[in-house]
């Protein structure tokens, strides 16, 4: 069957290397040009427990994956358990018919295929390690698709490149074991997927991207403490550091990150820290450090379900109204929400500049969706991220007479000088403070360096590009959404677009500073409003009403735990009058 | 881009401790034991030609944070309890400042007990000087975690009903590599501990007895001057000696004042080869070729 896209599934016991053959499907077709999005479900445990991964590839540009499995390879019985009423009609289950034939049991489905493949048995004769069952897998996928097994065998060479010459040998013969297999045994081929021009592309998740931009922007401190989502970004910085000459600092707990980033950024590096909500939870005090003191300060938060520990390993948008009003009093600050790792790439860059021009606090929102799946896109052009550092004094020269830290300026930006200049000597202060930084109770000052702090939002609005609409101009119904929903609801709205309804989105990436004027020309545009978002109390919503005054009753919510499939939202849109 | 060879300065002009006075004057108690305090530092510094500009200290919040308004040097006052990562960044941001952290004894073993711990297993190239009084001066006299078991305070009116935190203790337990006490009614004294604390390489901790005149009527002036001796005049001492240094530390009744301890072991810096050739904040990074990072994702 010739098609142009195809999802492909992996299930299996945790433990199982899930994650790094699903990783290793994608990027073989992300090399040969091909368009791909996957998602790793797993459990918050390192043994046992049920992990997935799912795949989309795709001759066309598209934006998320969807709810139908062509293929679902089985390391174990409860995938095909569990999973087989995904799979679209006449789809085909990899499984090892030794041990489970659901097909003997009577509990198969007659509509689509099963390709017994005794992957234990496989391992077994070719004298490799139980744990290679994924290998025979993924070589019999290949093999079902007829696809170039010499990529998949380049790809695993690769990653097991530091593992020694046996290890990779034995992954290899595994690779060929279950290629071979299927194609001795299936008669006919089961997808053809049209060719694309080979133009290879990046293959990366949301965090990927930021951590990429961020050595790019000149980050040279990182610090965090270890929490899912936010961890792939540390190990990257720590895989980095040597070469780029970041530091990066696995610190005692959030608090020490925050204030750590903080100190480093005082005294002149550019500074970032990444968590989750918990840990976000103990940085709120030292945000307002940052924000009284007029510290620059990047902050990931990659939302995930909560409160609490809540759900670690799985998505939810629960934190956007926290981050707008994350930290005690009343400070500027900037939270983006990415919609796409290009996104996250270019905003990330920009967030560095925002964050030195206006010596404020910027807060990136990703979610666990956008952090750890992967996909796949053109070459970033880094060249575009530039770096400014607004007002940073770094040579005496630049100090003209009396130097005052927060010199009250029009723009309400002040010169930062570098410690260790012999001009600069000042206090950074997380008292309210006067000009030079002295500690300070009068009560005009406390009003004019209030006010100093705020009037900058003068010149950061300039800097905060509006809420984007995609698809047609005007729409029967218009989405609102913000962040990692993007995808999902492009997906949505290619196909409700293509049959009777007419459907446009507005999409938030900056979510504050809130764009109260594109936001009533989009609201004045369209006719029916739907929000679509991931959570429970639909935070966007009572951002819109609390800037605007105006309702969106439509709301398209969802708060398990997973993100949007594009079936969930043309399935929510169609049911709206 | 940061000049700090002090050898050029010197020719510069010649230092006083008044060069470290700001235009503020302190708002300390008459008698505060933090004026001790303020008056050693600067003499430290003159002693050892650090300049303003070369020295950055970060405050705690607290009667000993108020100091960052009377001590002319980079100074960051930040939030209670949190001096020690605050410095740890910047310290590593830019490892040619000479950095100092002050707080107070809630700040550095109440609050931030759990940075104090790891500060000091760090082994940072930091100096952290704790003024340790006893009570929660600023916030009008509570009892804090070094307040002796049974002293009545507004927050404990029939007495603390815990044993103290002794934190010469608990920073040897944690590794700190230069531990010492002080006492804030003997300036020279106190000198000479800044000077080598500053001097040692490695994480010195300084915990630095202080009366607070207002608040605690129990360890007074009085209280120390009878009960404190130098242990540089025990004959046998040997502050090589991590043992003797515990069991030091732990001696109730009569309070020996001195370096308990101090070791050479490798600082956190030394493992660092990004920050081998320069600081992190003289890289120039207007340009930076992401080109072989990117090659790892496709």
């Amino acid at each position: 069957m010739k098609v142009s896209s195809l999802t492909w599934k992996i299930g299996g016991e945790a433990g199982y290397g899930i994650m790094t053959t699903g990783l290793i499907f994608s990027r073989v077709f992300a090399r040969k040009g091909y368009h791909v999005i996957d998602n790793v479900e797993y459990p918050s445990l390192i043994r046992g427990g049920h992990n997935t991964y799912v795949s989309r590839i795709n001759a066309e540009q598209f934006y998320s994956v969807n709810k139908d499995i062509d293929i679902l390879v089985a390391l174990n019985e409860e995938t095909v358990k569990l999973h087989q009423e995904e799979m679209s009609y006449g789809g085909y289950i990899i499984c090892d018919g030794d041990k489970y034939d659901l097909v003997k049991i009577g509990q198969a489905r007659k509509d689509i295929n099963y390709i017994m493949v005794p992957f234990s048995r496989i391992t077994a004769q070719i004298n490799a390690p139980s744990v290679m069952i994924n290998n025979v897998a993924l070589g019999a996928t290949i093999g079902l698709i007829d696809f170039e097994l010499e990529v998949l065998k380049g790809i695993v060479r690769e990653i097991f490149g530091k593992k020694g010459k046996s290890i990779i040998e034995m992954n290899i013969k595994s690779l060929e074991s279950g290629y071979r297999y299927v194609k001795d045994h299936l008669k006919t081929k089961a997808f053809e997927l049209d060719i694309v021009k080979p133009s290879p592309r990046l293959l990366l998740s949301g965090n990927d991207a930021v951590f990429l931009a961020a050595v790019r922007a000149g980050c040279k401190f990182y610090a965090a403490y270890p929490m899912t989502p936010s961890s792939s970004i540390l190990h990257s910085f720590a895989s980095a550091g040597d070469e780029y000459n970041i530091v990066t600092k696995h610190a005692e707990d959030e608090i020490a990150v925050i204030n750590m980033a903080i100190g480093a950024s005082f005294a002149g590096a550019r500074s970032m820290a990444a968590t989750s909500g918990g840990g976000f939870s103990l940085m709120n005090e030292g945000l307002g450090c940052a924000a009284m003191t007029e510290t620059p300060l990047v902050i990931v938060l990659s939302q995930r379900p909560a409160p609490a520990t809540g759900l670690p390993t799985w998505s939810e948008q629960g934190d956007m109204l926290f981050a707008i009003h994350s930290s005690h009093g009343e400070f500027l600050r900037v939270v983006m929400a990415p919609g796409d790792p290009e996104e996250c790439f270019f905003m990330t860059g920009k967030a560095f500049n925002i964050a030195d021009e206006f010596q404020i606090p910027v807060i990136i929102l990703l979610d666990k969706y956008l952090s750890e799946s992967h996909f796949s896109c053109d070459r970033f052009d880094f060249k575009k991220i530039s770096v400014d550092r607004g007002r940073l004094v770094k040579d005496d020269r630049q100090i003209k007479g009396e130097y005052l830290r927060y010199e009250n300026t029009p723009d309400g930006i002040s010169p930062r000088a570098v410690p260790g200049l012999k001009k600069g000597i000042h206090i950074a202060n997380s008292d309210e403070h006067d000009q030079y930084g002295y500690s300070e109770d009068d009560s005009h000052n406390r009003k004019a360096m209030t006010d100093k702090r705020f009037i900058k939002i003068k010149k950061l609005v300039d800097r905060i590009p509006p809420p984007k609409k995609y698809g047609p101009a005007i729409a029967d119904i218009t989405i609102w959404s913000w962040g990692s929903c993007k995808g999902p609801i492009l997906e949505a709205m290619k196909i409700l677009n293509q049959k009777e309804k007419r459907v446009n989105m507005v999409h938030f990436s900056y979510l504050y500073p809130f764009d109260n004027e594109i936001t009533e020309k989009y609201l004045a545009e369209s006719s029916r409003n739907v929000i679509v978002e991931n959570n429970k109390t639909s935070q966007l919503s009572r951002l819109i009403r609390m800037n605007t005054g105006q309702r969106i009753g439509n709301r398209i919510l969802k708060y398990s735990g997973r993100q949007f499939l594009p079936e969930e939202i043309i399935n929510g849109i169609e049911r709206i009058e | 881009m940061v000049d700090n060879s002090s050898k050029k300065l010197k020719s510069e002009y010649d230092l006083v401790p008044g060069d470290f006075n700001t235009s503020r004057r302190p708002t300390w108690c008459t008698g505060c034991g933090n004026f001790g305090i303020w008056n050693a530092l600067k003499k430290t510094f003159v002693r050892m030609s650090l300049y303003p500009h070369q020295v950055l200290i970060v405050y705690g919040i607290g009667c000993s944070g108020n100091g960052a308004n009377f001590l002319k040097t980079y100074s960051f006052h930040a939030l209670h309890g949190r001096t020690l990562p605050v410095a740890t960044g910047a310290r590593l941001s830019n490892h040619k400042l000479t950095v100092i952290a002050e707080g107070g004894d809630g700040d550095g073993v109440g609050i931030g007990g759990n940075h104090f711990i790891h500060t000091c297993r760090r082994n940072i190239n930091i100096t952290y000087i704790m003024h340790d009084n006893r009570v929660y001066g600023l916030t009008t006299g509570q009892a804090s975690p070094t307040s002796d078991r049974g002293f009545k305070t507004r927050s404990t009116p029939d007495g603390v009903l815990e044993n103290p935190v002794e934190p010469l203790t608990l920073a040897l337990a944690s590794g700190a590599t230069f531990v010492a006490r002080g006492f804030s009614g003997d300036v020279n004294h106190l000198t000479d501990i800044f000077q080598k604390a500053i001097k040692h390489r490695g994480f010195s901790f300084i915990d630095v007895l202080q009366p607070c005149v207002t608040f605690n009527k129990q360890n007074t002036y009085d209280f120390y001057r009878q009960g404190i001796y130098k242990l540089e005049e025990e004959k046998n001492y040997n502050c090589g000696n991590i043992e003797m240094a515990f069991r030091k530390s732990l001696e109730v009744g009569r309070l020996p004042v001195g370096v308990f301890y101090q070791t050479d072991k490798p600082i956190y810096e030394d493992g660092l080869k990004q920050i081998e050739r320069k600081p992190l904040v003289d890289h120039i990074i207007s340009e930076i070729d992401i080109s072989k990072l990117l090659n790892r994702y496709s």
